[in-house]
C-alpha cells in the first residue's frame, strides 16, 4: 500500500512541542497554544520567532513551542519583547500573557509598548482570575464573581470594576490591530485564529502592534466542570467583554 | 603649578561658562583640569558656583576646601565666599553689582566693574568674559591665546555674531588688571 | 591621542558606544540625565538604538530583552531608579544575561536628594535584588577611569554572562575632565553568543529562563552561578595602592572620596605624616590582598565614605580585628573636602601619639 494513499488531515503543528502541556482539563490555553503554533507554521516564521512567556499559568509556555523563548518577570513581557525586537527587527516577537500578568502588574508595560507601536504581537488570555496562584481576584474578575480573595463576590465599592483591556488598548493610537475573541465553539475558534493571524501579520508586515484578547475558562478555580465553565463564560463574560475587532477590522 | 578657582554668581550670569572656558583652554594646552559645578534646583535663580582646577600634574581633588582664588559676580556670592578665600589668596569682585568691600587684609582683592564694562561694549551678558580676562591676566593659569582659540572654536554658526563682543570683553577685563599693575609700579 | 573635555555622564555614554554598546534604555532621573540625552543623539549616528522606557522597570527589562537577543546593552540611572531595577537585575542574573548598569548615586533613602552620595554601596555589592547572587561592581574615581571601566564592564559582563554595575556618584557624573578614548570596538566583530535568541534556524530552539520548579535542579543552577562568582572573585579584583609603603595610617576610600582624600594625604605627607590609602576599584569582589600586604606597617585604618558606613563592613572583614578602624561618613548628599579629611588624619595621629 502506498503511503500516498493517506493524506493527513489533522496533525500536531511543527511549532507545537511534542510534550504534554501543564494546563488543567477544560482550560482554553491548550486551544490557544495550538492556534498560535498552527499560525507560526502557516506563516513560515518558526525559524525567526521568539515567544516571551509571562508569570502565571502559561509561565511554562516556553516548553510548548518549538521556537526560541525567554521567560520574563511578572508583567514585563512587553518590555523584554521590545528589547529583543529592537535588536532583531526581522524577528517575530510574541508575548503570551494572562490577565494577572498583563492587566494587573504589567499595565504600564503593555500600555506603553502598545502606544509606541512596537512591532510585536501580544496574545492576552483573560480568564477573570489569577489561575496559577489559586484563583484570586484579577482586575478582570466580574462584579459579584466569587474568588479566593472576593469570598462574597467582587464588590466594586471595594475592588473597583473589571477592566476591558482590549478597549483600553484600542483607545491608543499605536496599535494597528486589536480584537477580543473566544474559543468555546468551533466557529469562534476559526474567528480567533483569523484575528491572531491578523495580529501576527501586522508585525510581519512591519505595520505595528497587534493585540488579541482571548476569553478563556478556568474550570479549576471557577469550581465548575469544563462544560459548565464554557456556559459560564458565554453567559457572564461575553456580555461584559464583547467579542469584536476594535482596531484593524473590516469596519475600521 | 596648580591653580584652584571658585566662580560664583546668579544662574544666568555665565558662571558655569566661565569655568568651562578655562577648563577647555587648559585642555587644549595639554594641561590637567577638573571642572565641577554645583548642580540641582539651585541652578535656577539662586547662587550657582563652579570649581576649576588647572595643573601640570594629575589633579587629586576636584572639590576645593578653601579656594586660592574666588570670582564673585553678585552680592550673595560675595557674602558666602569672601570669608572662604584661602589666606594669601585672591578675590575678584564684580563691583558693578556688589557694593561691598572686603575687610580682609590677608587676601588680594580686585574690584572689576565687569557688568558696567560689558554694558559699555554692548551687552551685560559678557560680564563673565570681562572677569575671565581679569583673572587670566592676573594669574596666567593658561595663555590668553588659548581662551581666544576656544571662543573661536565654540562660537560658530548662529553664535559667531557674538565672537567679537566676547573677545573684546575678555581684552577689556585684562586691561583693568594691566592698568592696576601700571599704577602700582 | 586626542584629549577631550567632557562631562562624566557624557563620557560614560561615549565610552559605552566605543565599547560596542548599541542599545541604551533608560528613564530620566537627576543627576545623570545627560547620559540619555547624549545617547539619544549618538545612537542613531552609529546605527544603534536609544529608547526611553516608561519606567526604570521597563528599561531594565528592555536591557534584558536586548541582551537575550545577543547585543551589548545598558542602562543608567540614579539611586531610586536603581532600586526599581533590582527585579530585572535579579532576573538577568538568573537567566545568565550580561548587561551594564550605571548608578550615579544620590542621597537617600526614599526620594532623598540629588547631591552626590555613596549610600548604595551595600545594595550594589551584596546582591541588591532577591536570590543568591553578586554583580561585579566597579567604582571609578575619575572620568578617565569611568571611561576605561566601561569597556571592562562590558567585557566582564560577557565573560561571566552576568550584569556588571558601575557605582559612580553625582560628582563623577556632573564634573568635567579631559579624557581619552583608547578603544573603539565594532560590535559586529564581537564573537557570536551561542546562547542568544536569534531564531531557531538550522538548530534546536533556545531558551533563556530563570525558572526551575525542581528544587534540586534549581540548587544545581545556583551552584553553577556561584562557581562563576567564585571565578570572578579571583579574577576581577582591582585596587590602587597610594603612598602605602611606610604608611602608619591607612585610609580606605572609593570613588570620589578617594580623590578628595588624595589631596588630604598629599597635604599631610608634606607635614611629615606617614599616611597612605587603599582604594578599592572593584567593590565586588572586594580586594582583601592589599590589607594583608600593608598590615604589618599599618597602625590604624581610617574609612571615609559619603554614607553612614557601608564599605566599612568589608574593611572590617579585611582587617579582621587586627588593627583599630575609624570611620567618618557623610550621608545624604554632602561632600567632604580635602581639609576635612586632613583633619581626620591629624586627629588620629594625635590620638596615636598619646
Amino acid at each position: 500500500m502506498s503511503t500516498q494513499t493517506y493524506r493527513p488531515l489533522y496533525q500536531r503543528p511543527k511549532s507545537l512541542s511534542p510534550v504534554r502541556n501543564s494546563y488543567c482539563p477544560g482550560c482554553h490555553h491548550g486551544i490557544i497554544h495550538r492556534l498560535l503554533a498552527e499560525l507560526i507554521d502557516e506563516l513560515q516564521i518558526q525559524e525567526r520567532s521568539v515567544i516571551v512567556a509571562p508569570v502565571g499559568c502559561s509561565v511554562l509556555a516556553y516548553n510548548f513551542f518549538e521556537i526560541d523563548a525567554i521567560q520574563a518577570a511578572h508583567g514585563r513581557a512587553p518590555a523584554v519583547a521590545t528589547g529583543i525586537k529592537r535588536v532583531h527587527p526581522e524577528m517575530v516577537v510574541i508575548t503570551y500573557q494572562g490577565d494577572g500578568d498583563l492587566a494587573a502588574i504589567g499595565t504600564a508595560e503593555i500600555v506603553h509598548a502598545a502606544n509606541r507601536g512596537e512591532r510585536i504581537t501580544t496574545v492576552f488570555v483573560n480568564n477573570a482570575n489569577f489561575g496559577m496562584t489559586g484563583g484570586q481576584m484579577a482586575p478582570t474578575t466580574l462584579i459579584g464573581q466569587k474568588t479566593e480573595t472576593t469570598p462574597e463576590g467582587r464588590d466594586p465599592l471595594r475592588n473597583g470594576f473589571p477592566i476591558r483591556v482590549a478597549e483600553m488598548i484600542a483607545s491608543l493610537t499605536g496599535p494597528v490591530y486589536v480584537a477580543r475573541v473566544a474559543v468555546y465553539t468551533p466557529p469562534l475558534v476559526a474567528k480567533a485564529r483569523n484575528s491572531m493571524k491578523k495580529a501576527l501579520l501586522a508585525q510581519i508586515e512591519g505595520r505595528g502592534f497587534g493585540f488579541v484578547e482571548i476569553l478563556s475558562t478556568c474550570p479549576t478555580n471557577w469550581g465548575l466542570t469544563p462544560v459548565q465553565a464554557t456556559k459560564w463564560l458565554e453567559e457572564n463574560m461575553v456580555p461584559y467583554y464583547p467579542l469584536a475587532e476594535f482596531v484593524g477590522g473590516p469596519q475600521t | 603649578m596648580t591653580y584652584e578657582l571658585l566662580c560664583a554668581g546668579f544662574g544666568g550670569q555665565g558662571v558655569m561658562l566661565m569655568g568651562q572656558l578655562l577648563a577647555y583652554a587648559a585642555t587644549i594646552e595639554g594641561k590637567e583640569t577638573t571642572f565641577f559645578q554645583s548642580y540641582g534646583p539651585e541652578m535656577r535663580g539662586g547662587t550657582a558656583n563652579c570649581q576649576v582646577v588647572i595643573s601640570n600634574t594629575p589633579i587629586s581633588s576636584p572639590v576645593l576646601s578653601s579656594p586660592q582664588v574666588v570670582i564673585v559676580m553678585n552680592r550673595p556670592s560675595f557674602e558666602k565666599y569672601e570669608p572662604m578665600v584661602h589666606s594669601g589668596g585672591i578675590l575678584f569682585v564684580n563691583s558693578s553689582l556688589i557694593d561691598l568691600v572686603s575687610q580682609r587684609a590677608d587676601i588680594e582683592t580686585h574690584y572689576i566693574p565687569a557688568s558696567q564694562i560689558a554694558q559699555e561694549i554692548g551687552n551685560t551678558l559678557v560680564a563673565n568674559l570681562v572677569m575671565t580676562g581679569a583673572y587670566v591676566e592676573r594669574l596666567h593659569p593658561i595663555a590668553s591665546e588659548s581662551i581666544e582659540a576656544v571662543l573661536k572654536k565654540t562660537l560658530t554658526g548662529r553664535k559667531e555674531q557674538y565672537l567679537a563682543l566676547n573677545l573684546e570683553a575678555f581684552k577689556r577685563g585684562a586691561a583693568v588688571i594691566t592698568k592696576t599693575k601700571e599704577q602700582t609700579t | 591621542m586626542e584629549r577631550v573635555l567632557m562631562k562624566g555622564t557624557e563620557a560614560c555614554a561615549e565610552a559605552a558606544i566605543k565599547a560596542g554598546c548599541r542599545y541604551f534604555f533608560g528613564y530620566p532621573i537627576t543627576p545623570q540625565n545627560e547620559v540619555a540625552s547624549y545617547m539619544s543623539k549618538r545612537m542613531p549616528e552609529v546605527g544603534g538604538v536609544y529608547l526611553q522606557g516608561e519606567s526604570e522597570l521597563a528599561s531594565i527589562n528592555m536591557v534584558m530583552g536586548a541582551s537575550a537577543a545577543g547585543a551589548r546593552a545598558m542602562t543608567s540611572s540614579s539611586s531610586p531608579g536603581i532600586s526599581l531595577m533590582q527585579e530585572g537585575i535579579s532576573y538577568m542574573v538568573g537567566c545568565q544575561l550580561p548587561g551594564v548598569i550605571v548608578n550615579f548615586v544620590r542621597g537617600g533613602p526614599g526620594l532623598g536628594g540629588i547631591g552626590p552620595a555613596q549610600s548604595d554601596y551595600l545594595q550594589a555589592t551584596k546582591g541588591g535584588g532577591h536570590g543568591d547572587y553578586n554583580l561585579v561592581v566597579l567604582g571609578p574615581s575619575s572620568i578617565q577611569e569611568l571611561v576605561d571601566l566601561m569597556k571592562d564592564a562590558f567585557e566582564i559582563a560577557d565573560r561571566y554572562r552576568n550584569p556588571v554595575l558601575i557605582l559612580a556618584d553625582g560628582i563623577i557624573g556632573q564634573m568635567m575632565e579631559a579624557v581619552q578614548f583608547k578603544f573603539e570596538i565594532d560590535p559586529t566583530t564581537l564573537p557570536d553568543k551561542t546562547w542568544a535568541l536569534d531564531g531557531a534556524k538550522g538548530r534546536t530552539k533556545r531558551l533563556i529562563n530563570s525558572l526551575d520548579l525542581v528544587p534540586e535542579r534549581l540548587e544545581q543552577h545556583n551552584w553553577n552561578l556561584q562557581a562563576k562568582f567564585a571565578q570572578a572573585a579571583e579574577t576581577e579584583l582591582r585596587w590602587e595602592e597610594f603612598l602605602l609603603d611606610d604608611a602608619e595610617t591607612v585610609l580606605v576610600c572609593f570613588g570620589t572620596v578617594a580623590r578628595i582624600a588624595k589631596k588630604a594625604i598629599e597635604n599631610a605627607r608634606q607635614k611629615g605624616i606617614k599616611v597612605g590609602m587603599i582604594r578599592p576599584i572593584s567593590l565586588w569582589p572586594f580586594p582583601q590582598a592589599p590589607f594583608q600586604k600593608f598590615m604589618a606597617g599599618a597602625k590604624r585604618f581610617l574609612v571615609v565614605e559619603m554614607n553612614a558606613g557601608q564599605m566599612l563592613q568589608d574593611v572590617r572583614l579585611a582587617v579582621c580585628c587586627q588593627r583599630p578602624i575609624r570611620f567618618s561618613g557623610k550621608p545624604g548628599g554632602t561632600t567632604f573636602n580635602p581639609e576635612m579629611i586632613e583633619k581626620l588624619i591629624w586627629d588620629l595621629e594625635e590620638e596615636g601619639s598619646k
